[in-house]
């Protein structure tokens, strides 16, 4: 039986006492959320904070998908399950739409949040990926008040951000939706971690790759944004064989493990085809 | 902790460590035992109830986390006597072999059931992709659910 360690257990009403309590119990203290990562972890004792902090109960204040004048707005509570059934999702941000039938399952879709799955940092969680490209930015609160981080910089290792210890995060947002956008992943059964995972976003202008971000899960020691692969394929015209390039250029640019999901060698050819089922979609969904 | 919870639409205050999980609350502290604890590790949904009308897997949600909220288990889906649309559904189209992943089943098949009325195949296997029957017998699961759709159908339009 797994039982987690002992810790004492708080709930936060509003944000900020939230705040407030991970001043009050600094470092070893955890907020918990959907806890469908946090508590697994603490069941195997990979995690032991001192002191939980439930924030279910900021629903109010943190769980909506909004569109503001052009940007996406997703609050931190946001379930999985509001991305699937969002409207606004599924007609501009397909991407999302792709990635969360792969998340895990329906019952943990109900649970699991999207302020967890971006804030836990795990390498291999789809939304990650699947953000990195839509090239979002996530609001963070603390003590000394609001501050945003571009996704760009909010990975530094496995489950390691640059939120600090005394910050929560309590928004998601995107501020300029793509043209068009997919995702692509290989999975060893329904609802496992990726094998690989590859997300596209992007714009075309007159025939050509106007602008493209692609973000990879899986394939690293944190989530990957494939830089060299976006430049092989701007200013060009879509098809096959530049496919093929940007599949190299990214296939380069991962470092993944060997483990029970496969050999580096596999992964990387993974991305290799990834790359050319992503980017095929989210071209045939700019006509 | 102290927790005040609705459990089956009975309200009951209870004393709990907060590293309790909902899973053993319910069979350990109520001696509901329907609910089942098979992988601990929020793969196989054996252990599925219903918080606030939601099927969760309760081996993955503290028990303190349901304070001030209402859980629903395998216990509270009938009347009485009368089985739901789904249990008589599991019955008539031998849904279960060995049972042990059949209340779970029948927790997320009844809250699928409610969003989802007239379900395809595809939907089924998509809503129980989170419960898992150690026997394989998936075809007679999904026929089972697919029984207490038209059942319930015909219930409304009769």
């Amino acid at each position: 039986m797994q039982v987690p360690a002992r810790f004492d257990y708080e709930v936060a009403s509003t944000v900020e006492e939230a705040i407030e309590l991970l001043r009050r119990h600094g470092p070893e203290a955890r907020l918990l959320a959907g806890g469908h990562s946090l508590i697994p972890m603490m069941k195997l004792r990979l995690a032991s904070p001192e002191v939980v902090i439930d924030i279910h109960e900021l629903d109010d204040e943190l769980r909506y998908i909004q569109d503001d004048g052009g940007t996406l707005r997703i609050g931190a509570l946001a379930r999985h399950r509001d991305i699937l059934e969002s409207p606004l999702i599924r007609e501009r941000y397909t991407i999302l739409t792709d990635a969360e039938p792969t998340i895990a399952d329906p019952l943990v879709r109900n649970m699991g949040t999207i302020g967890g799955a971006l804030s836990h940092a795990d390498p291999a969680e789809d939304l990650p990926a699947a953000f990195v490209a839509l090239g979002c930015e996530v609001v963070v609160r603390g003590p000394d008040g609001e501050r945003t981080i571009a996704i760009d910089d909010l990975y530094v290792g496995p489950y390691e951000t640059t939120i600090e210890p005394g910050e929560i995060m309590t928004e998601v947002r995107v501020p300029r939706a793509p043209q068009a956008s997919a995702y692509s992943k290989v999975e060893r059964k329904a609802g496992d971690y990726a094998s690989a995972a590859l997300g596209v976003a992007l714009h075309m202008s007159g025939g050509t790759i106007e602008d493209v971000r692609i973000g990879m899960g899986g394939v690293g020691s944190t989530t990957l944004r494939a830089r060299r692969a976006e430049e092989v394929l701007k200013g060009e015209r879509p098809g096959e064989e530049l496919y093929r390039r940007a599949g190299e250029a990214a296939a380069g640019e991962c470092d993944p493990i060997e483990d029970a999901r496969g050999t580096p060698p596999y992964k990387r050819d993974l991305v290799r085809v990834l790359m050319g089922r992503a980017m095929e979609k989210a071209v045939e969904r700019t006509a | 902790m102290r927790i005040e919870i609705s459990v089956n639409q009975q309200p009951l205050v209870a004393e709990v460590e907060p590293r309790l999980l909902l899973v053993h609350f319910i069979r350990d502290v109520l001696g509901l035992t329907g609910t089942h604890w098979g992988c601990d590790t929020s793969n196989c949904g054996a252990c599925t109830v219903h918080l606030d009308g939601e099927p969760v897997k309760s081996c993955t949600v503290l028990a303190v986390r349901a304070n001030g909220h209402e859980v629903t288990t395998i216990e509270g889906i009938s009347a009485g006597a009368d089985l739901s649309p789904l249990q008589e559904g599991f019955r008539a189209e031998h849904g279960l072999q060995c049972g042990f992943c059949t209340p779970g089943m029948i927790m997320t098949g009844t809250a699928f059931l409610k969003n989802t009325p007239n379900p395809s195949e595809a939907e089924i296997r998509t809503a129980i992709s989170g419960n898992l029957c150690r026997c394989t017998g998936y075809e007679n699961i999904v026929k089972a659910v697919r029984y207490a759709a038209e059942k319930s159908r015909e219930e409304v339009s009769a």
